[in-house]
């Protein structure tokens, strides 16, 4: 009874987001309010039925009612009660349901936190939302129905794959799709600019905190994936260049952009045609990813559902919401009117730069990932693009960007003299160039590559705090260290510390596949590693080999770790490594196969210097955007500053 | 107004390519051997080790060769329409025995039915690599004269026999 | 759907079978056949490279391969090997040839016309007017 309801719940929700796309569309239109205001009811209602919709699949889940497929496919009665929550999202018709469900909660947070905004602005934007959910609702009621019934209902269920029951992947997917879908609000926005017209600097800063956390959770989410990877794969790597992957870091690098060029627009009323093409781009490449996983047309392991059918329904959203979009910029940008004049060294051009580099990477990204599409259809044969090609251009594009960074917060706008910034950068550079010259003496097989590296990575950090003391000198009490300034040089730090993280791991990492006895004793990177002994485990849903390794250096034991292979009831056979997790550096060690009858083991040991600075780069920039977001000025109208010039890009129409 | 029309522009490049990957399998690699002479290979035969097979032994009229093994549950589903076609159409069927443990094989064909006429014994995967293989069931179609007629990935169905390997084996120009 | 459970467990399973002890002249060559193996694909596997993945046939490529080394083959021959058995596609790095110049060289151009045209732009609107007109170090 109950998931019938649920589908009858879809099938409303979807109702009213036709309401809620249509009426206040047509009259913000029209001009007429009481069909604008019918839009934050028509997103309330939708919210609540969809709510109530992921609540009868999570008790399902609970309840083990095997008489849903879904259920039936993705969990079991050996399931621990908190891993029956996160089987919810754990394949292709529930993650929909959760992405719409977050569709909608944002829906409704814009919906209620609008109040100053104007009434035909929200109605526009709402109206955006909705017919991103009518598309989305479809989709999952008429094609993903998590609902369906298995009859005869089913006993026991199949299992949820072991590599769901971990906290990592339980929490990945709903970070992710906070900040894909987040991305959809300043996707409204910029629609509801387009239709009215205008493109200024409040409908901007009302959009920035928006942007600035749908942004913070992609990077967590990310990050949490890589993390996850690492900790769990068995082979320690940390990012893969896999089409999914990609299909996540393209709207990162392209919302990173739009957070820049967002802020030129807020501030000087320059950049609207960027920032309304970045709005409308950090959506689709997030309808994209939705694409490439689901679809089936590249090669993955990530890949959810390959499903062609499925596939041309979301390629056909795509092109309509897409398109639609990229029609209306057509029709409606030539109409904005390009700001002041500014210098060939200034702020603007900096950030002009900065995000033509991350527009440039974000389109190598698409064209490596897309490119046996295209190879395919064109009959050029099967071509293959992997990590070493991502990995090099990559750090083409983004070394001259990242040596950029702490030039821009200390380059004035319209025109300044790089002169000038460098007398304030001086001492930046020279503890950069101490902290490199360090690294190289005391690492001697440190490359070229990483030492610039190095030395990239500290001048973010010392550029920043150089940035900081400055602004804590020239600015007005009250306004020294702002959210915003606050947020912009931790995301900053944040990025240096990745930097730095990121080629260290690369270069000095150190992997030995070995064969060990107990008793045996490997040297890794300066480390002593001892295996002491081997001994049977039980757990809950499987038996298991363990290994008890102490690691020691200089005769003083460090770490006890032990790393199992363990057997699933079911049959799969899973490696736990033992990570023994530093600041600094991690020791990684997992067990294989037994050799020689069980008298050795085939171990491999893992010595990553910096790896845990990849990940806390990732969460202080998440850190920086989501303060940022609580800057004060952004949610003051532009007319309660006095400070600012009243002329802005805009146009009537 | 021109400029304003690139990013659709780019965005109709990316959507055609997207829509054109629709249904196919990514996974699907063509073989190189396709039209060239199969690689030499020598191997005992699983069922009696002291007989050695090679690709001029084998030669002189031509075999489709499927490679299976023990392990391999996909292998199980097409055996049977393998089976029928050596039964009842004189398929001319030699089998690599891939990356397996003999007696593992021996029992499999035990338990399935064996409807090869020679089994070559694999278990380094060595002769799989010069052929191409990925992964088991493949089947290759050999010519008289050694060339590679045809690979085909996964299991074999009846239309798969009936359309491609039958005639190839039959003379067919590929 | 079973299929692609298959798959999926197949493709996402640790990697327990890829940890194979093998012999090394010295560190520098198992460095050197880490490398190499990272820079081709396993072909069973959707998309993961011959080092990581725990597939059969990466088992037996990746002592073909170490076996190949130790015999004194060098990096190019051994991908030349490779490639005559399974094709282009077992290189994660594509050969630079006419159907691959727009992957190695698209970026490349895109960049170069992003930065003519910001510079275009930026002369052509022209300095600003005196150096008054700047804003003062403002965030």
């Amino acid at each position: 009874m109950l998931p019938e309801l649920g589908q009858i719940a879809l099938i409303l929700a979807l109702l009213l987001a036709v309401i809620q796309a249509v009426v206040p569309l047509v009259g913000a239109q029209l001009n007429r309010e009481p069909l604008m205001r019918l839009a934050r009811p028509a997103a309330y209602g939708q919210f609540a039925f969809l709510v109530f919709a992921y609540a009868i699949l999570t008790e399902g889940f609970i309840t083990q009612d095997f008489s849903i497929a879904y259920v039936a496919q993705n969990s079991n009665l050996a399931l621990p009660m908190h891993y029956r929550f996160s089987a919810v999202w754990g394949a292709h018709e529930g993650s929909l349901l959760l992405w719409v469900l977050i569709l909608s909660a944002w829906t409704v947070a814009l919906a209620a936190l609008s109040k100053a905004l104007p009434l035909n602005f929200v109605a526009r934007a709402l109206g955006t939302l909705g017919v991103i959910s009518i598309g989305f609702l479809s989709f999952t009621a008429f094609t993903s129905n998590p609902f369906e019934r298995h009859v005869p209902a089913l006993s026991d269920g199949n299992d949820l794959n072991p590599l769901l029951q971990d906290f990592g992947l339980i929490v990945h997917p709903p970070m992710l799709y906070m900040g894909y879908v987040g991305f959809a609000v300043a996707f409204a926005f910029a629609i509801a600019a387009l239709l009215d017209g205008r493109v200024d600097k409040q409908w901007v800063r009302w959009s920035r905190p928006w942007t600035n956390v749908a942004w913070g959770f992609l990077t967590v989410g990310i990050g949490l994936g890589s993390w996850w990877a690492y900790y769990e794969l068995g082979w320690g790597g940390w990012w893969f260049w896999d089409p999914v992957e990609n299909a996540s870091f393209m709207p990162w690098l392209v919302g990173a952009a739009l957070i820049h060029s967002q802020a030129v627009t807020e501030k000087r009323g320059t950049f609207g045609a960027w920032t309304l093409l970045l709005a409308i781009s950090a959506f689709s490449l997030s309808l994209l990813g939705t694409f490439l996983v689901r679809s089936g047309v590249l090669t993955s392991v990530h890949a959810f559902a390959s499903d062609p059918a499925r596939g041309s329904f979301i390629l056909a959203f795509l092109v309509i919401v897409t398109g639609g979009a990229l029609v209306l910029y057509a029709i409606r940008a030539p109409k904005l009117v390009g700001g002041p004049p500014v210098g060939l060294y200034s702020r603007e051009s900096l950030l002009l730069a900065n995000n033509i580099l991350l527009t440039v990477a974000c389109a190598m990204v698409l064209i490596g990932t897309l490119y046996p599409l295209v190879a395919d259809a064109l009959g050029w044969g099967k071509v293959s693009v992997g990590p070493p090609y991502f990995g090099l251009m990559f750090f083409v594009l983004m070394a001259p960007l990242v040596w950029l960074i702490p030039l821009g917060a200390l380059t004035r706008w319209q025109g300044d003299s790089l002169a000038s910034v460098w007398i304030w950068l001086r001492s930046a550079a020279a503890l950069a160039a101490v902290v490199a010259a360090l690294a190289w003496i005391t690492q001697r097989e440190l490359p070229l590559k990483a030492v610039l590296g190095i030395a990239a990575g500290a001048w973010i950090v010392f550029g920043t705090f150089v940035f900081l003391r400055r602004r804590w000198k020239t600015a007005a009490p009250g306004q020294r260290l702002t959210a915003e300034m606050l947020g912009m040089s931790l995301a900053h730090i944040g990025v240096g510390m990745f930097v730095i993280g990121v080629v260290v791991t690369e270069s000095l990492n150190v992997e030995r596949d070995v064969r060990m006895a107990p008793g045996d004793t490997v040297e890794v990177a300066g480390y002593q590693v001892r295996f002491v002994k081997a001994h049977h485990e039980e757990g809950p849903n499987f038996i298991a080999d363990e290994g008890v390794f102490e690691i020691s250096k200089s005769g003083v034991v460090l770490s006890e770790q032990h790393p199992q292979k363990r057997q699933y009831l079911r049959g799969q056979v899973m490696t736990e490594a033992a990570i023994d997790a530093g600041f600094f550096a991690d020791f990684y060690i997992a067990m294989g196969e037994p050799l020689d009858g069980g008298k050795a083991w085939a171990v491999r040991l893992y010595y990553k210097p910096m790896i845990r600075w990849v990940w806390l780069g990732a969460l202080l920039m998440m850190f920086g955007a989501f303060v940022a977001a609580t800057e004060r000025r952004l949610r003051q109208t532009v007319r309660e500053e006095a400070r600012l010039p009243a002329n802005s890009a805009a146009v009537a129409s | 107004m021109l400029r304003a029309l690139i990013p659709l522009a780019v965005f109709a490049l990316i959507g055609l390519v997207l829509w054109s990957g629709i249904g196919k399998d990514p996974s699907i690699l063509p073989s190189t051997l396709i039209g060239s002479p199969a690689p030499e290979f020598s191997a005992p035969d699983l069922r009696d080790p002291s007989r050695t097979h090679s690709k001029a032994s084998l030669g002189g009229a031509p075999y489709l060769l499927n490679v299976f093994a023990s392990w391999c549950p996909t292998c199980r589903v097409e055996h049977p329409i393998l089976e029928r076609y050596v039964r009842e159409r004189g398929l001319r069927l030699v089998g690599l025995n891939w990356k397996d443990d003999a007696e593992a094989g021996l029992a499999w064909l035990k338990q399935f039915g064996d409807p090869y006429s020679d089994i070559l014994y694999d278990p380094s995967g060595r002769i799989g690599i010069d052929f191409g293989v990925t992964a088991a069931p493949e089947s290759f179609v050999i010519g008289a004269d050694g060339t590679v007629l045809y690979k085909h990935i996964g299991a074999l169905t009846v239309e798969d026999m009936e359309t491609r390997v039958m005639p190839l084996l039959q003379g067919a120009t590929p | 759907m079973k299929t692609f459970w298959f798959l999926f467990l197949l493709a996402l399973a640790p990697a327990l079978w890829a940890i194979e002890p093998l012999d090394f002249a010295d560190r520098s060559e198992e460095v050197r056949f880490q490398k190499l193996l990272r820079e081709l694909r396993c072909l069973q596997c959707q998309n993961q490279s011959l080092a990581d993945s725990e597939a059969n046939v990466a088992g037996g490529l990746r002592q073909e391969i170490h076996r190949q080394m130790q015999s004194g083959k060098s990096d190019d021959e051994i991908k030349a090997f490779l490639v005559a058995r399974y094709g282009e596609f077992v290189l994660y790095n594509p050969p630079v040839k006419q159907s691959t110049w727009l992957l190695w060289f698209g970026p490349g151009a895109i960049l170069l016309l992003g930065g003519l045209a910001l510079v275009v732009h930026l002369k052509k609107r022209g300095q600003p007017a005196t150096a008054a007109a700047a804003s003062t170090d403002d965030w």
